[in-house]
């Protein structure tokens, strides 16, 4: 019946396309508002948190990390609140991860610590016997790049107006007001972490890599 | 079929692309083996400081299969298999001829500048999709380049009618156009506000929708790069292979458009329980049921293509090596509608179930048509008969124990720790922590990676036996009709 068809490969083609493009259309464009509103509560990262973000994608945490909390009691009991699409409004990208070789991160900052991350991400085995993770130690040496975290923000702000600077919202403002914003919530990290070359490097200025990865988790709720 | 051997078909192209699916598959292949033995003996994390970690090498094991070994031999079997069907040959066009090489070239580069920037931890996190956007807009150029390239051929074809391989390469490029270009929208950070680093970019949908977008992208990147490509390779490879024709031409039309209506609606499968609306997430189990109709439909039809002749699978290792490919593709397509189903899903999701079942579906399926579709080539191209029968029958067992170890011991790992992560004790408080769920699964970890390694093994014999035969085999006189001469 549509022998025609495959003789004549721009028709084929056509074809192909709209078959394919369908389910997308369909599937994804009539929630797309309504998945896009945030929850009550949920703030924007600030940009120490952005910058702890970005290393979290830097170094794939969400290969073995996942940050969504499914509907189960087993969950629940085990991580807390289930997860609300609202919660995720200034997750960009989302990073809910498609396995478990660690535990779910969505609500690691309800249990954890500054300084438990800190033993942590230098030497996993000794706060977790047995684990499997690798230490990341590169992120006791690395600084974080806070100019790039500010860029982040100040898109974002820009192009998809979300809420900085607003009542009740994290504040964004120039970049030498936020880079002092930086700093006073960088301090407050640093001044709970043991390591000395952690904190002789923040009096010289620098922020390494792991004071804004823990600022991230900490804000993970 | 005098015209077939009338014509000189051009194989520069074909050629450089086959050298490039096995150079990344030694390297992709070769850092899935080092990161699975990493979930077993993490000290093997340290073996390069910040650049050898598992986190940072698992996306290069992803995109360097994906995108470097199984686009590189979708490239090469294009560009033999296109002359072949469309009864021309590239080298009637100077034009074709240019942007084939310039397309191997830049996809070259493309690739390096890729491997170093995902070492050095520059990505989006998508999964599949972590290049930055300098390096999206250059696979972009890449794959327009190829587009060129499949309808110029079409355009000066002497063959008139589609043949149903075409179908299926003229929906890989149209499908992974559409997926790669929504999923990779984002916006370059230093552009709008002029801070940071200039290849920073932040993505244009958050939270849910980008997950939905994801996905959409995700699910059908296996769609259009795992599945669609090999299915145009085994309707080409299998019937010339055996010389038989292809058991039922209604069948193929059946499933071709099958496939394309209904895999798109299964990304929803990878976002069960989560927070995306929850009819899209029904959606995507129900389609996830329907997609074995097509899919099952392809592989019977090539099963059947083999009625009557199954000796063959005794004489000829290359159809073994198709009729397995055939086979795993049943499995993995029934195994992914079961996970696909809410209630299994609960207890899969985020389990080792799920990289289980991707590689029964890659190393067996992919893996496995790739190189008996580029084995076939070899005799045509170099005009030398297949170096070792003797040396590809024991790759071929050695490769499927291989997959058995790696499929196995992966679904008992997935199993073990999706009851384990929600068992509880007598008075309803969960029975074990977290790490309890992980260091038992060590020993499987170990298994899968040994699983893995015999894989790789296999791999370099078939590396040995192209090299053989392209360098050091008995030349032949005429092209070989059907089943591909080989010493033994």
């Amino acid at each position: 019946m549509f022998h025609w068809l495959e003789r004549n490969p721009f028709f084929f083609a056509v074809g192909v396309f709209l078959v394919v493009a369908y389910a997308g259309v369909v599937t994804i464009l009539p929630d797309f508002m309504e998945s896009a509103r945030p929850v009550t509560g949920t703030k924007p990262y600030t940009v120490l948190e952005l910058a702890g973000r970005q290393i979290y994608i830097k170094d794939s945490c969400n290969a073995c990390h996942s940050q969504l909390v499914r509907p189960f009691k087993s969950e629940t009991d085990r991580y807390g609140k289930y997860s609300l699409s609202g919660e995720y409004a200034y997750d960009r990208p989302f990073l809910w991860g498609s396995r478990r070789a660690g535990p779910d991160l969505m609500r690691v900052g309800n249990y954890r610590t500054t300084d438990w991350h800190e033993y942590h991400m230098l030497d996993p085995k000794s706060v977790v016997p047995g684990s499997i993770m690798p230490a990341y130690k590169h992120m006791f040496q690395n600084v974080a790049d806070i100019d790039t975290a500010y860029a982040e923000a100040y898109t974002v702000k820009t192009v998809f107006s979300v809420p900085y600077d607003q009542p009740d919202m994290p504040t964004l403002g120039t970049y030498d007001e936020a880079k002092k914003q930086v700093m006073a919530e960088a301090s407050a990290i640093v001044a709970d972490m043991k390591s000395p070359e952690i904190k002789e490097a923040f009096q010289r200025g620098e922020i390494k890599e792991i004071v804004a990865l823990i600022a991230y988790l900490n804000r993970l709720k | 079929m005098q015209a077939n051997n009338a014509l000189n078909y051009d194989y520069s192209v074909a050629k450089c692309f086959t050298y490039a699916t096995i150079l990344f598959g030694i390297i992709g292949m070769l850092i899935g083996v080092v990161i699975a033995y990493q979930l077993a003996f993490p000290e093997l994390n340290y073996l390069a400081g910040e650049y050898g970690t598992y986190s940072r090498l698992r996306p290069l094991h992803t995109s360097g299969v994906i995108f470097g070994f199984l686009l590189s031999g979708i490239f090469a079997t294009w560009y033999y298999v296109g002359q072949r069907v469309l009864k021309v040959s590239m080298a009637e066009s100077p034009f074709l001829m240019i942007l084939g090489r310039v397309h191997f070239w830049l996809y070259m580069i493309l690739m390096i500048i890729a491997v170093v920037t995902l070492f050095l931890g520059i990505g989006t996190s998508k999964e599949y999709a972590e290049l930055e956007w300098p390096l999206d807009i250059a696979v972009v150029v890449v794959w327009v380049i190829w587009g060129l390239s499949i309808f110029g051929l079409i355009g000066i074809r002497r063959e008139k009618t589609l043949y149903i391989s075409m179908w299926y390469y003229i929906a890989t490029f149209l499908g992974v156009a559409m997926l790669y270009l929504f999923n990779n929208m984002e916006v370059p950070t230093y552009f709008v506000s002029g801070y940071g680093k200039w290849y920073h970019s932040v993505s244009m949908y958050a939270g849910t929708n980008d997950a939905m977008v994801q996905w959409w992208y995700g699910h059908n990147a296996v769609a259009f790069v795992f599945t669609v490509p090999i299915i145009a390779m085994i309707y080409y490879f299998l019937p010339k292979e055996s010389g038989q024709p292809v058991f039922s031409y209604k069948l193929s039309l059946l499933s071709f458009w099958g496939l394309m209506f209904v895999y798109l609606w299964a990304g929803g499968h990878h976002l069960l329980y989560s927070t995306v609306p929850d009819w899209v997430q029904t959606m995507g189990s129900i389609f996830s049921i329907i997609l074995i109709l097509p899919s099952w439909g392809s592989a019977i039809n090539m099963l059947l293509t083999m009625k009557g002749q199954w000796g063959q699978l005794k004489s000829n290792p290359l159809v073994k090596f198709m009729v397995l490919a055939s086979t795993f593709y049943m499995l993995s397509t029934l195994e992914g509608p079961i996970q696909a189903i809410k209630s299994v899903n609960a207890l899969a999701h985020f389990t080792d179930w799920i990289p289980g079942h991707v590689h029964d579906g890659t190393l067996g399926w992919v893996g496995f048509m790739t190189m008996a579709a580029l084995f076939h080539m070899a005799p045509r191209m170099y005009k030398r008969e297949l170096y070792s029968k003797k040396l590809m029958e024991s790759q071929f067992w050695i490769q499927t124990t291989g997959i058995v170890m790696y499929f196995s011991s992966m679904w008992i790992a997935g199993i073990t720790q999706g009851m384990m992560w929600r068992a509880t004790d007598q008075y309803g408080n969960l029975a074990y922590s977290f790490i309890d769920t992980v260091t038992v699964l060590i020993p499987y970890y170990a298994l899968r990676a040994t699983g893995g390694l015999l894989y790789l093994i296999g791999f370099f014999m078939f590396t040995y036996n192209m090299y053989k035969t392209m360098t050091a085999s008995k030349a032949i006189a005429s092209e070989p009709q059907n089943a591909s001469p080989m010493a033994a």
